[in-house]
């Protein structure tokens, strides 16, 4: 199985070493992955501005970029879901339609695709997961608290796998972290307490680490728990899966 | 062009492809015995629900729950010992003292604790806000179990005023905390005669 | 004291005492877990949200043919059946029929629509008193302002506020902040009122085509109250009020008041038909927009709203920024997709006051997407020219770079093109990431550079 290794560019920038986890976690699990290196970012931070008319060029490069392969693997939810519900390209619609269809975001690739049952990783920690919105409510890998409907977790399945981990439960188990990308800064107040009221929770509930799967949240949150001098940390769950 | 013609030619231009009337489909009740949902929920909502057998045993409820009610109003036969009738021509304002209105419902709902009341009944549509206390008497076959089976009764009835009625006037719009009376009745009562 | 200013302003002022965003937001999350409760006793509850919605589906396909049904039906009825363009009209006419019964004092029980048209305003201004009889927007009546929340009209206030503001003006002892003692003062003090008012004013929740009569849905009785006591009773609605049969309120009613408050029903949903013998009924009907809405394919939906305000007590923005932060009479996820079609410079900023989480949309009794809808404002925001010109700059800065893959490489090793091309990622005290927050460690090689390495 072939699979282009799509890296949100702030993880291409900023966390490496979430990308690294991610190639090497599903090469272990029998991908073949490729990096195409002329990749950049899938648009969303222009889109989710009101520029999304501005985003043609990002659009035809990632087409250039991913329409090859069988499988599009992306560690990021939020980046995932962008391109899934916002990519386009009049002059090649097909195409990126068919774009839209094949790209995963690595849990539900993992448990839906691969159909992981075993993982060899061990984190003896306390851990908390915080579930992206975008991962959760755009893509559903999880069951959002709103509805009336059967829980599921595609990333607790597979946290559950890892060996020593403790997982802990959360007040509020779906709530936003705040981040929302401009948002961040243009709205910069309500962002930072929504989230501090999402690492409370985590604390109050004896998290030593919050762990994602976008890295995007769990930066926003690193930053607030860096100023607060807290020694939890965050994690992206390619880590933890990867088992290094 | 009239404010109306120009609404209504704005609202057919802009309105889109016609879509269906979908179906209510039914729902089975998600409780076994709509009789016991029902004193549930009406207790839930802060009312006080009596099961009784007998229109006696009302009388006395009445007796021990309202001692000191100085005005009884009611069109009830079963409680007209005690109460004083009225009748449809009187001034609304008039019942500004009334303690206690009772008053029997034909319809009931189980799943919310409501009571279905009208003016073909009650006669003056103020009585169930004004009084101080509300009561009713349900028979316990008039029991619906959800809304959808309370309005499929109710469907062609023809009234001025109607409403459903679930428990006391209530708010919380102090810090959310639950006060019983707000502008309406500071208690209701429901008496089901199982009989 | 109103503060004027956009959305993150504002909200940067709410944001200044954190015990008090946290009391808020607390108070609200407790509303969305109690409807969470309640919506979980009942299995068929998703189902229910989707009749819902096709039945507002319909009702939008069919407006205009139910609001000629509609008024048929209520004028066969007895009742006055009357049609404001906008606000100013809706004002006028509500005047008009207080001047011609000489009346210059009315109660009102809530109608956001009035909220919206600035009745109170008007009237005032023309001499007229109007008692709002709502407890919560009493209590915001007497504080001279405007509701921060739709069903919850002074859920920013703390009952120790509320003590002294009916100290001042009801005359209560001072320090007594007890909800119920202060609920039986608001009681008394408002009975003399419905006693004594001619004219009542109340909202509409629900329309029915087929029987020309209306209900409204109230926990105080507020509205009864004041309509069965007066000699004339005036019910504004807006356009979209409408629903086709009566049968239908069962799927509405059983959504709305656990959607609003976790109540399985309201206290009271009372059904208007026909004026009392003796008594006068008219109904406005209110357009103001609403019908250029309609015709926004993209947005119409947001006209499917009942008001139950659930996406309000669930929207994390809205618990921490407060309802007034949205300078718009109806506040939260829905009002940020209806404002800007009353005014989009005016109300600009508003779809951006949300981080786009989705949970508004999930507890929609309706379904109205309204998540996706906010994201749709901001392109035609953007397409119009409502956001400041330097973000434009900065946008299509970053956009040159991202569409090409060499620039995107050599603009900068390991983090340092975030650096130079986002203005925020700056370390100083003007950088809103950095003042609260610390930058992200810029690492030795970037992923595309250890990838190179690794391949050769
Ligand atoms: S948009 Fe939906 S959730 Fe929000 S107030 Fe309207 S009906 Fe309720």
């Amino acid at each position: 199985m072939r699979a282009g290794l799509f890296i949100p560019c702030y993880i291409d920038q900023f966390y490496p070493q979430v990308a690294i986890a991610t190639l090497q976690l599903l090469e272990k699990l029998g991908v073949e992955v490729v990096y195409p290196t002329n990749q950049t970012c899938c648009g969303q931070p222009m889109a989710n501005s009101g520029f999304e008319y501005l985003a043609k060029g990002c659009n035809e490069l990632f087409i250039k970029n991913f329409a090859e392969f069988e499988y599009i693997v992306c560690p990021s939810g939020s980046c995932t879901l962008h391109i899934k519900d916002h990519l386009h390209d009049e002059k090649n619609e097909h195409a990126a339609k068919d774009i839209r269809n094949k790209i995963y975001e690595l849990t539900e690739f993992l448990t839906d695709i691969l159909k992981v049952e075993k993982i060899n990783a061990s984190f003896p920690h306390k851990v908390g997961m915080h579930q992206s919105c975008h991962g959760q409510r755009g893509l559903k890998l999880s069951q959002m608290s709103e509805l009336v409907a059967a829980p599921f977790s595609k990333p607790l399945q597979l946290l559950k796998m890892v060996n020593g981990m403790e997982l802990i439960g959360l007040s509020r188990a779906d709530e936003c972290c705040g981040f929302g990308g401009t948002f961040c800064v243009s709205e910069e107040a309500v962002s930072v307490k929504m989230g501090k009221d999402r690492i409370a929770d985590h604390i109050a509930h004896g998290a030593e680490f919050i762990v994602g799967a976008d890295m995007s949240c769990l930066m926003h949150l690193e930053g607030i728990l860096k100023r607060q001098r807290s020694n939890v940390k965050v994690k992206h769950i390619a880590e933890i899966l990867n088992g290094e | 062009m009239s404010s109306r013609e120009k609404i209504l030619s704005t609202i057919k231009n802009n309105q889109p492809e016609f879509a269906e009337v979908p179906e209510i489909k039914k729902f089975a009740p998600f409780f076994n015995d709509a009789c016991e949902k029902f004193v549930e929920v009406f207790k839930s909502v802060g009312g006080k629900p009596f099961v009784v057998k007998t229109q006696e045993e009302i009388i006395l409820l009445i007796h021990e729950h309202f001692p000191d009610a100085k005005r009884i109003v009611s069109s009830c036969k079963e409680i007209s010992s005690i109460a004083d009738d009225y009748t449809i021509t009187d001034d609304p304002h008039s019942f500004e003292n009334v303690d206690l209105f009772v008053i029997e419902s034909k319809l009931a709902v189980a799943e919310n604790g409501a009571v279905w009341i009208n003016d073909n009944d009650i006669m003056i549509r103020a009585l169930p806000f004004i009084a101080a206390h509300l009561a009713v008497i349900i028979h316990k076959q008039n029991i619906a179990a959800t809304m959808h089976d309370a309005y499929n009764k109710i469907a062609d009835m023809e009234y001025g005023f109607a409403t459903f009625i679930s428990g006391p006037s209530k708010t919380a719009d102090i810090e959310q905390a639950l006060v019983l009376g707000a502008h309406g009745p500071k208690t209701m009562t429901a008496f089901i005669l199982n009989d | 004291m109103e503060r004027t200013g956009h959305h993150p302003q504002l909200a940067e002022h709410f944001n200044r005492d954190e015990p008090r965003v946290n009391w808020h937001d607390e108070t609200l999350w407790f509303i969305r877990s109690k409807r969470d409760k309640i919506a979980n006793t009942i299995p068929e509850w998703e189902e229910l949200r989707e009749i819902a919605s096709q039945l507002k589906n319909n009702v939008l396909s069919n407006l205009s043919e139910y609001l000629i049904a509609f008024e048929k039906n209520a004028t066969r009825n007895g009742v006055n059946v009357h049609w404001a363009a906008d606000a100013k009209e809706h004002n006028e006419i509500v005047h008009s029929i207080l001047q011609k019964h000489g009346v210059t004092k009315m109660v009102k029980s809530k109608s956001m629509l009035t909220e919206e048209c600035h009745m109170n305003e008007y009237l005032e201004a023309h001499g007229v008193e109007v008692i709002d009889s709502d407890l919560g927007e009493s209590i915001v009546q007497l504080a001279k302002e405007p509701p921060s929340h739709i069903v919850l009209p002074c859920i920013h206030w703390k009952k120790e506020e509320i003590g002294e503001l009916f100290q001042k003006h009801l005359g209560t002892p001072a320090g007594n902040a007890d909800p119920q003692f202060l609920t039986n003062a608001a009681r008394l003090h408002l009975r003399e009122k419905f006693l004594t008012r001619k004219v009542a004013l109340t909202g509409v929740n629900f329309a029915i085509a087929e029987t020309g009569e209306f209900v409204v849905c109230t926990n105080e009785g507020n509205a009864d109250m004041g309509v069965h006591l007066a000699d004339v009773h005036i019910a504004s609605m807006g356009i979209e009020k409408i629903i086709p049969q009566r049968k239908h309120l069962g799927v509405f009613l059983r959504l709305l008041a656990r959607s609003a408050t976790g109540q399985p029903v309201t206290a009271y949903s009372s059904h208007f038909k026909k004026p009392r013998i003796g008594q006068e009924m008219h109904i406005v009907i209110v357009d103001n927009g609403r019908s250029r809405q309609l015709g926004r394919k993209e947005f119409r939906n947001s006209l499917k709203c009942i008001r139950c305000a659930a996406c309000f007590n669930t929207c994390p923005v809205y618990r921490r920024s407060g309802g007034h932060s949205y300078h718009t009479a109806i506040a939260g996820p829905i009002g940020s997709i209806l404002a800007p079609n009353l005014d989009m410079k005016q109300y600009a900023d508003l779809p951006f006051a949300s981080t786009l989480c989705g949970s508004c949309s999930n507890v929609c009794p309706v379904k109205i997407d309204i998540h996706d809808q906010l994201y749709k404002w901001r392109q035609v925001l953007v397409k119009e020219g409502y956001v400041p010109a330097a973000k434009k700059v900065a946008m299509k800065g970053m956009n040159n770079i991202l569409s090409k893959p060499s620039l995107y490489r050599t603009a900068g090793k390991t983090g340092r093109w975030f650096l130079n091309h986002l203005p925020f990622f700056v370390k100083n005290k003007f950088n809103p990431w950095y003042k609260q927050r610390e930058m992200p460690e810029a690492p030795k090689q970037s992923f595309g550079e250890w990838y190179r390495k690794r391949k050769v």
